[in-house]
């Protein structure tokens, strides 16, 4: 039987947002199917895969692992606030330009979880890359792809410092 | 590098942006996961906590009171499917086996297997209700591995099922009318196996296991269907085939066709596991009897418990040749366990395991057996990994009793251009010798281990690749672009390498194309994405259109030039006149002519190509392994691949890694876990661990490019063998670093350590 | 008179020979002709309800593979081969 909803106010992609969800709902099922934001995906719902991957405050986070409860007053970013009217980030460039996505089912986890790398740390190595997305699973590439994507990635927004 | 004479392309052989790039880099894309519909119920598949259950009784009474339940379906609903075998293209399917996989109705076959569904307002009340219904099971003893099954005292999962000699699949063959778990029993002969091992200076015989393995695409099974008021039913899903489980729909469903629409929405991995029909038939069933659209998607676990993985295989291989490394004999015996119906991959691994080599006397046996374990289901390449595991690993060992290095061996064995594979058949024009030749050219072949406890391992591996038929149209718009609609299921980034062949036929940029993919009501027939035939057989069909389309453009050229349409050509691009030098127009300009004179112009074509031409492949992998742990670090990779004429190359290249990553997971590892009552313990992403980024290196390549002389721009499929390779190259690779041949996948680090206290123990 | 690879477990109904040669310009009349001279083989390779090669079959000519094609051309010296239809699981 469905439960008494929480009203709930967050930041989502720069813009004041407020929902009602269950207690029981993650904030991936909010985000999916409150919200209809359905960029951020699902891919094993257990905190395994890192589809549902968002930036929560600062940190990346499975969206999956998180109650929508949990998310008063938290900032959120998601894969639809990556880009801005003026195009896509470097990140999400170098994606297609490294023809890093295949089914393209795990890329917007790949780039929210990417992003929050790049802003971190401008220059990571290669063992860095693989290391902090080891937690994202992709099936089709081998990753070969993205490491040079996300390095690629990083030169760029370097390169405009 | 590049091999053969190649045509010249302006846009083949590039790697544009593909064209759906911007709405999957920013989330826009809908997969079929995203559907969503206004009024739509959720639902969900109540399944089998038991591996080999009689169902007595189901009683959904107390589901149903729920509030917010709105119905509750089981296999008793469903009409029986006819008990025939057809065409599917992937394989051929018995209709009555796909109803009764679907959901069961009178015993349970698997952990997982579907019993019954129920429909309700949200996810959360419909796993409620789940709990809610009561099945009465009798619990019967599974059937558990492919040997046990074959033995005569074990129980019958079908227990009308006799065994059947086929030499295909569900062929009537020749009924033994012994009652057994062993579906079907084939054979591969050529030549003489006695006379080939009396010939032989050594015979390496050794036997190999392999587990169950699954595809592991990112995004789960799901389904949103419509039954409408006037029994037009529509499904929005991710699927590997619009038309082919249209079909599958109509039978077991008993409905017309003409009345199923099967929508493609953007679909995360398939990998041949999203061929079959699952949740869309309880979903169609569920929203007739609500009225409502109902969607419904498999968690994580239920993808691995009630899909379809690849066989877990038990085989023997027998291999034998001269002093000089010749070839003589190879034997083998295949045993695949097919899953809780007939219908292993076991046909195709016999096909696939010895073909990369020429050998005049060859014997293979295999068996399809039925065990309490999901249907298998196509994966990548389908039998034909488990099979060249031990083919390979037997030849490695033939190679070092030889005395010569694995690759110069394969070298000497390779099969060429006229030679006979096990099947009789001659192969055609293609790239195996040069794969292997690449591959010692190579800076790899060329550089040192540098350390201890490395080893490098080689391996071959063939697949034949799949023809089917295409269907696709084209709308030439006045500023020159052209509208391309597919009805191919795009997984890897096809209707980018379909649009460039497009835009290479006209002229054009890629970027002039806008390719999209169409449901069942909106483009002609076409087969599966599957078979490493999407690209192949589309390519024929935007052959055909482009074909058809610049002779209608002629004809509007010489109308004005006066002229008659045999006085105009089409060249790179252009159209001009033959006898007057001056009068031309290239595509795009002529494109904004085409209202005045005569208007616009369209054309769609069907086909059906031939001649899909096979690939072949070597992969060369150097590793590290800790005798302490057992871990295996891959060091380096090069995966050497006749491609054929490369449309898209970062997509040629990703399908070649991709495969690789998978083949990797297969050998060191990935498998099912079962306990005894047939319970699979590991049936989260965490447990069964397909490989991260970490456990990876960078995968290189060697694309030897050896076009398909049977295709109007040469393609080859690329996109299914690459996964063949890694299981026997690393399986070589392992015994090289620290002397231990390992012959039951997965190599785990707890099986290398056991190996190698073995080897100790045996050796001090 | 092409020549027909028998498969394998149908060897028994033509004495244990991998080929026999048969004659015939289609597919069809070859398979009637191998079925005239050795009984069995048109009931295991053509379904008389639909008039089609069975399902999971498809026929190879010259090492290229055409599927269910019954009324296919077969040329004077040509290799007919009857062999398990497969395709595969791309990704």
């Amino acid at each position: 039987m469905a439960a008494v909803k929480t009203h709930v106010r967050t930041t989502l992609n720069g813009e004041a947002t407020e929902y009602l969800c269950e207690p029981n709902q993650s904030l991936l099922e909010v985000l999916r199917d409150v919200l209809f934001l359905t960029g951020t995906k699902e891919g094993c719902n257990d905190g395994n895969c890192g589809a549902c991957t968002v930036n929560m405050d600062g940190r990346i986070v499975d969206s999956c692992l998180v109650l929508g409860v949990e998310a008063e007053g938290s900032d959120i970013l998601t894969i639809e606030g990556v880009a801005t009217p003026e195009g896509l980030h470097p990140i999400q460039q170098a994606f297609l330009e490294n023809a890093a996505l295949q089914c393209g089912i795990c890329t917007p986890g790949f780039i929210v979880a990417s992003k929050a790398l790049l802003e971190k740390e401008p220059n990571p190595s290669e063992a860095r890359v693989r290391h902090w997305l080891a937690g994202n699973l992709c099936r089709c590439t081998g990753y070969d792809k993205i490491v040079k994507a996300v390095v690629d990635a990083a030169n760029t927004m370097g390169g405009k410092k | 590098m590049t091999t053969v004479d190649k045509k010249k392309y302006k846009v083949i052989g590039t790697s544009p942006i593909r064209h759906d790039g911007a709405d999957k880099v920013t989330g826009r894309a809908v997969y079929g996961i995203d559907y969503h519909m206004p009024g739509m119920l959720w639902g969900k598949i109540l399944r089998s906590p038991h591996a080999h259950a009689k169902i007595k009784s189901i009683d959904a009474s107390k589901a149903l009171a729920l509030p917010g339940v709105h119905a509750v379906v089981t296999g008793k609903d469903m009409a029986v499917a006819a008990d025939i075998e057809v065409e599917a293209g992937e394989t051929s399917l018995n209709y009555m086996h796909l109803s009764d996989n679907v959901m069961a109705r009178d015993k349970a076959l698997y952990k997982g297997h579907a019993v019954a569904a129920v429909a309700a307002d949200t996810q959360h009340i419909a796993e409620e209700a789940l709990a809610l219904i009561d099945v009465d099971y009798e619990v019967l003893t599974p059937v558990l591995n492919g040997r046990e099954g074959m033995k005569a005292d074990v129980p019958l999962i079908h227990p009308d099922q006799t065994t059947k000699v086929m030499a295909f699949r569900f062929d009537p063959g020749t009924d033994t009318g012994e009652k057994s778990n062993v579906a079907g029993r084939s054979q591969l002969k050529l030549g003489d196996i006695d006379a080939g091992f009396k010939e032989a200076d050594f015979i390496v015989e050794r036997e190999f296991t392999t587990s169950w393995v699954h595809q592991g695409y990112i995004e789960a099974q799901n389904a949103t269907a419509h039954w409408n008021n006037d029994d037009n039913i529509t499904v929005w899903n991710s699927s590997q085939g619009t038309f082919n489980q249209r079909q599958l729909m109509a039978e077991i469903l008993k409905h017309p066709v003409s009345q199923i629409k099967m929508v493609p929405l953007e679909i995360g991995g398939g990998f041949g596991g999203k061929i079959p029909v699952y949740l869309e038939v309880p979903a169609a069933m569920l929203s007739k009897k609500t009225g409502h659209p109902v969607k419904m998607t498999m968690t994580r676990t239920e993808v691995f418990e009630g899909t379809g993985p690849a066989s877990a295989a038990q085989m023997k291989a027998k291999v034998g040749a001269t002093k000089d490394g010749r070839i003589t004999a190879a034997y083998a015996e295949l045993v695949f366990e097919a899953g809780a119906f007939p219908g292993s991959a076991v046909g195709a691994g016999a096909q696939g395991m010895f073909t990369a080599y020429n050998i005049e006397n060859i014997l293979i046996d295999g068996y399809d057996v039925v065990v309490n374990k999901p249907k298998s289901a196509a994966y990548r390449s389908p039998g034909t990994p488990q099979a060249c595991f031990p083919a390979e690993a037997v030849i490695d060992e033939l190679a070092e009793l030889v005395g010569m290095d694995p690759l110069d061996f394969r070298i000497k064995n390779a099969a060429k251009e006229g030679d006979r594979r096990a099947d009789g058949v001659q192969h055609p024009e293609m790239g195996n010798l040069e794969c292997m030749e690449a591959l010692k050219a190579s800076d790899h072949y060329k550089s040192d281990l540098g350390g201890p406890n490395r080893g490098r391992g080689v391996a071959s591996g063939y697949w034949g690749n799949a023809g089917m038929p295409a269907s696709c149209s084209i709308a030439i718009n006045a500023d020159g672009t052209v509208s391309l609609a597919e009805g191919s299921p795009d997984i890897g980034g096809s209707r980018t390498s379909i649009a460039m062949m497009c835009a290479e036929a006209f002229g054009i940029a890629a970027e002039d194309v806008h390719p999209s993919i169409k449901d069942t009501d909106s483009i002609g027939y076409n087969g599966l994405t599957a078979g490493s035939s999407t690209t192949l057989r589309n390519g024929w069909a935007v052959f055909e259109v482009t074909n058809q389309a610049i002779e209608l453009i002629k004809a509007r050229a010489a109308r004005l030039w006066e002229t008659e349409p045999e006085n105009v050509d089409f060249a790179d691009g252009v159209f001009f006149s033959k006898a007057e030098k001056e009068l031309k127009l290239t595509f795009k300009e002529m494109a904004g002519k085409l209202m005045e004179t005569g208007g616009p112009i369209s054309v769609a074509a069907s086909v059906a190509p031939r001649g899909a031409g096979p690939s072949f492949t070597t992969h060369m992998v150097d590793v590290e392994v800790d005798p302490e742990t057992g871990k295996v670090d891959i060091l380096r990779y090069t995966a050497a691949q006749d491609v054929g004429t490369m449309i898209h190359h970062d997509y040629v290249e990703g399908q070649v890694q991709g495969g690789t990553a998978q083949g990797i997971g297969w050998a060191l590892n990935e498998e099912y876990f079962y306990d005894d009552k047939g319970q699979m313990l590991n049936s989260s992403y965490l447990d069964y661990r397909v490989p991260t980024m970490l456990d990876l290196p960078m995968l290189d390549t060697i694309l030897v490019e050896h076009p398909n002389p049977d295709h109007p721009f040469g393609v080859r499929g690329v996109a299914e063998i690459s996964v063949v390779p890694p299981l026997g190259a690393l399986a070589n690779a392992i015994y090289a670093a620290v002397g231990v041949r390992m012959r039951d996948l997965p190599m785990a680090p707890h099986k290398i350590v056991k190996a190698l206290q073995e080897k100790n123990g045996k050796t001090k | 008179m092409a020549t027909v690879w028998i498969p394998t477990p149908y060897r028994d109904l033509v004495g244990g020979v991998e080929t026999v040669v048969v004659a015939g310009s289609t597919v069809r009349q070859i398979t009637r002709n191998l079925d005239t001279a050795y009984p069995g083989f048109w009931e295991r390779l053509v379904d008389d309800e639909t008039d089609r090669i069975r399902p999971g079959i498809a026929v190879v000519i010259n090492g290229v593979v055409i599927g269910t094609a019954l009324y296919e051309p077969v040329g004077e010296n040509d290799e007919v081969h009857y062999l398990p239809a497969i395709a595969g699981g791309q990704s």
